[in-house]
């Protein structure tokens, strides 16, 4: 006759150590450890070595912060945030939405949208940049342009701001599924009587959508603006893997990390005091951000 | 893209373009023991590690490994890096598995001497030091030592077809403003004038602008910006004039460091590598004529690099590893001969060399040459990544956007002067 309760192996606390260790270890290894590094490298002059010994005070980051060139990286990036992340929203909620109502394929479709996000930066970027949005006259949207009569564009060129149009859809593109996902998984959360309730009373289209879903989409939609926001400060890939060129990154259109990137590791330097700096000026902003928007959006106020 | 050595010429944007930043090794460049004596080498002494970044061409990496298993005092384990070259070594330098030998584009960073991590080499060169191409040399030198032997030599030119002017009526240009004048007189609807670049030059002209103006980076004591001057808004108005003339093309189907927008027809003139020179004569034949960058107020310049070779002061044997790049950098001329012509096109560092490497020895190659010795130079060992971009942020904005050039040269001198307060202290 079987037991009925197995006497336990060994304790609970001894299973919570044995699964939580592998995981804290690589978090304080590979998240903590690195940024307290960060954050004491940011007070040396570091170049070239890890173990510093030239303390310099907040110098690194009075140069950072009286360097023109990085405070219009930080308005590079405000900008791009200001296309980016209401322009994802709008379009994953949409793309959600839309997805609600189809009734055949669906899975067909989701998988559809959810696709680029498995596409790498990297390789997106080459074909934006080589393909799509070639400057000479056969790439794709000149060809296009040139057919319609009209001249073609210099996409890249920096002598019009036309590159926003390529970073902003080609970061839509990569990211709009993941996001819709999210948006897809709040909507399926939502009681469907409420909706039954709703069309009752007459609620349809729009009303009903302003009154029920998007107060209930609230918890997934501070979600979404979030994320959007954090990985909208994070922008590195794109920007750099388009706009690079075999003389550089050009002088335009340099969010605050590839700029740091550029004026730390340029040239194969290692200038890591100034980079440290850099990346700690950055986490405050970002701190900053997400403590206005959950102030703005009342997440885990007392109000809910 | 991998970084090849074409790349080692942006001196103007100050950062290499090393587009992939995925590589994440762990090869530390030391075979181990077991796979030492498998190999079964014959070399006895100690066993050193000597770093190259890939090579384009095929056959420098058999090469390189054969003659460093030529080298009797020493076993020499040569570690072929497939990218992020620069990086990489960075990295290892920091680390008890440095190499021991190693190359880096013009020698070694400022940084890297000023950290203790590059040996002197001034005393293992002695008297052969006046051997090698000076301008070259002296991109090696700092604080009146060498910390770095030349291997081979590359530069910039701009590409032109004497047919295509002479059509159009029109000598080769010697000056900014003539080149100006040339592009838009060999354009045609089909063919472009001059191309530099998908940034339209900005990057890979930047300094040489300065350079043909007359203009250097700093002031002799390297304590202060010394570019910010109307010469300098004088060559850059110019370019400008350039950069917004229907000669001037702007996009291509390759970067300047492929010849194929000029091969294609896409250009009539373009400023390209001397590594294309024999795709280029492929194409045109003898119809082919290579240019420095024209004069602007000062002298016509090209821009070289040259991988050299380092020996790394935490080498546990410095001394052997001095006379091992001794024995193939200064003493070996058949091998620097060969490494130079023999997979590609490229300049011995030494002058003498040049009539044994048959591809500078005559013609547009010869002249590429004479370019070097007459005209060369390189980006200054204090020209920061800061300073670069400060400076192509001017540059770009005033042939781009049309700012005031004393506006936005006076703010990159101020960057510039800032990072000399920096790095000289």
């Amino acid at each position: 006759m079987a037991r009925r309760t197995p006497a336990p192996l060994l304790n609970r606390p001894v299973w919570f150590w044995a699964l939580v260790t592998p995981f804290l270890a690589g978090l304080l290894v590979f998240v903590y450890v690195p940024l307290l590094w960060s954050l004491w490298l940011s007070f040396y002059d570091a170049r070239n070595t890890v173990t510093p010994t030239d303390f310099v005070g907040l110098a690194n980051y009075v140069a950072l912060l009286n360097d023109r060139l990085f405070v219009d990286s930080m308005v590079t990036f405000v900008a791009f945030a200001a296309f980016i992340v209401p322009l994802t929203f709008a379009c994953s909620l949409g793309l959600a939405l839309l997805l609600q109502r189809v009734t055949v394929f669906r899975g067909f479709f989701r998988s559809v949208f959810f696709i680029p996000t498995a596409v790498s930066y990297v390789i997106a970027a080459m074909v934006w940049r080589m393909s799509f949005f070639n400057g000479a006259r056969f790439g794709l949207a000149n060809t296009l342009l040139t057919d319609l009569g009209q001249q073609p564009v210099n996409w890249l060129g920096g002598e019009n701001n036309w590159y926003w149009l390529v970073l902003v859809s080609l970061r839509l593109w990569l990211q709009v599924g993941f996001y819709m996902i999210l948006f897809i998984a709040g909507l399926n959360q939502i009681d469907p009587q409420l909706f039954e309730a709703a069309a009752l009373d007459g609620a349809n289209g729009w009303r009903r959508f302003r009154y029920v879903t998007f107060p209930l989409l609230r918890p997934t939609s501070v979600a979404v603006a979030m994320l959007l926001l954090f990985n909208a400060f994070q922008a590195f890939d794109e920007f750099y893997n388009t706009l690079i060129t075999a003389g550089g990154y050009p002088p335009f259109a340099r969010p605050p990390l590839v700029y740091l990137y550029l004026i730390s590791f340029g040239g194969g330097a290692q200038d890591l005091g100034i980079g440290s700096a850099g990346t700690m000026i950055l986490t405050l902003v970002i701190l900053v951000f997400s403590l206005i928007q959950n102030r703005v959006l009342a997440l885990g106020g007392g109000g809910q | 893209m991998a970084l090849t050595r074409r790349t080692l010429f942006t001196v103007g944007g100050g950062l290499a373009a090393t587009a992939t930043l995925a590589a994440c090794g762990t090869n530390t460049g030391r075979t181990s023991p077991a796979a030492t004596a498998s190999a079964g080498t014959t070399a006895s002494g100690p066993q050193l590690a000597q770093w190259y970044h890939q090579y384009g061409e095929d056959g420098v990496e058999e090469a390189v490994r054969a003659w460093a298993a030529e080298f009797t005092d020493a076993q020499i384990d040569v570690n072929w890096v497939l990218s992020n070259y620069e990086d990489a070594l960075a990295a290892a330098l920091l680390t008890p598995t440095a190499p021991d030998v190693f190359e880096y584009a013009n020698g070694p960073t400022l940084d890297m001497i000023k950290a203790g991590q590059v040996a002197d080499l001034t005393e293992m060169l002695g008297d052969a030091g006046a051997e090698f191409t000076p301008s070259v040399l002296a991109r090696m030198t700092y604080d009146n030592k060498v910390w770095a032997i030349p291997q081979t030599v590359d530069m910039q030119l701009l590409y032109y077809r004497p047919s295509v002017l002479a059509e159009a009526g029109v000598q080769p240009p010697t000056t900014l403003a003539e080149l100006t004048e040339v592009a838009q007189a060999v354009a045609t609807p089909e063919r472009g004038g001059f191309y530099a670049g998908q940034d339209g030059g900005i990057g890979v002209l930047g300094l040489l602008l300065m350079w043909a103006s007359g203009l250097d980076e700093f002031n002799e004591a390297r304590t202060e910006a010394a570019f910010n001057t109307s010469a300098l808004y004088a060559t850059v108005a110019q370019y400008k004039a350039l950069f917004d003339s229907p000669g001037m093309v702007k996009a291509a189907s390759a970067d300047w460091s492929d010849a194929s927008p000029f091969i294609n027809g896409e250009c009539a003139l373009q400023w390209g590598g001397l590594w294309d020179l024999p795709n280029v004569t492929e194409a045109f034949g003898d119809d082919v004529g290579v240019l420095p960058f024209p004069a602007s107020g000062g002298d016509p310049v090209v821009p070289f690099g040259a991988f050299s070779a380092c020996v790394s002061a935490a080498s546990d044997h410095v001394d052997v590893a001095q006379d091992y790049v001794r024995w193939l950098w200064v003493d070996s001329d058949d091998k620097q001969v060969e490494f130079s012509d023999g997979f590609g096109t490229h300049i011995p560092a030494k002058p003498s060399l040049f009539s044994r490497a048959s591809q500078v020895a005559s013609g547009p190659g010869a002249d590429a040459a004479a370019f070097v010795t007459d005209h060369g130079r390189s980006n200054a060992l204090f020209w920061t990544a800061a300073s670069g971009q400060a400076y192509s942020t001017a540059l770009s904005n005033c042939v781009l956007n049309g700012a005031d050039p004393a506006a936005e040269f006076g703010a990159a001198a101020q960057t510039v002067d800032a990072e000399l307060a920096r790095v000289n202290d």
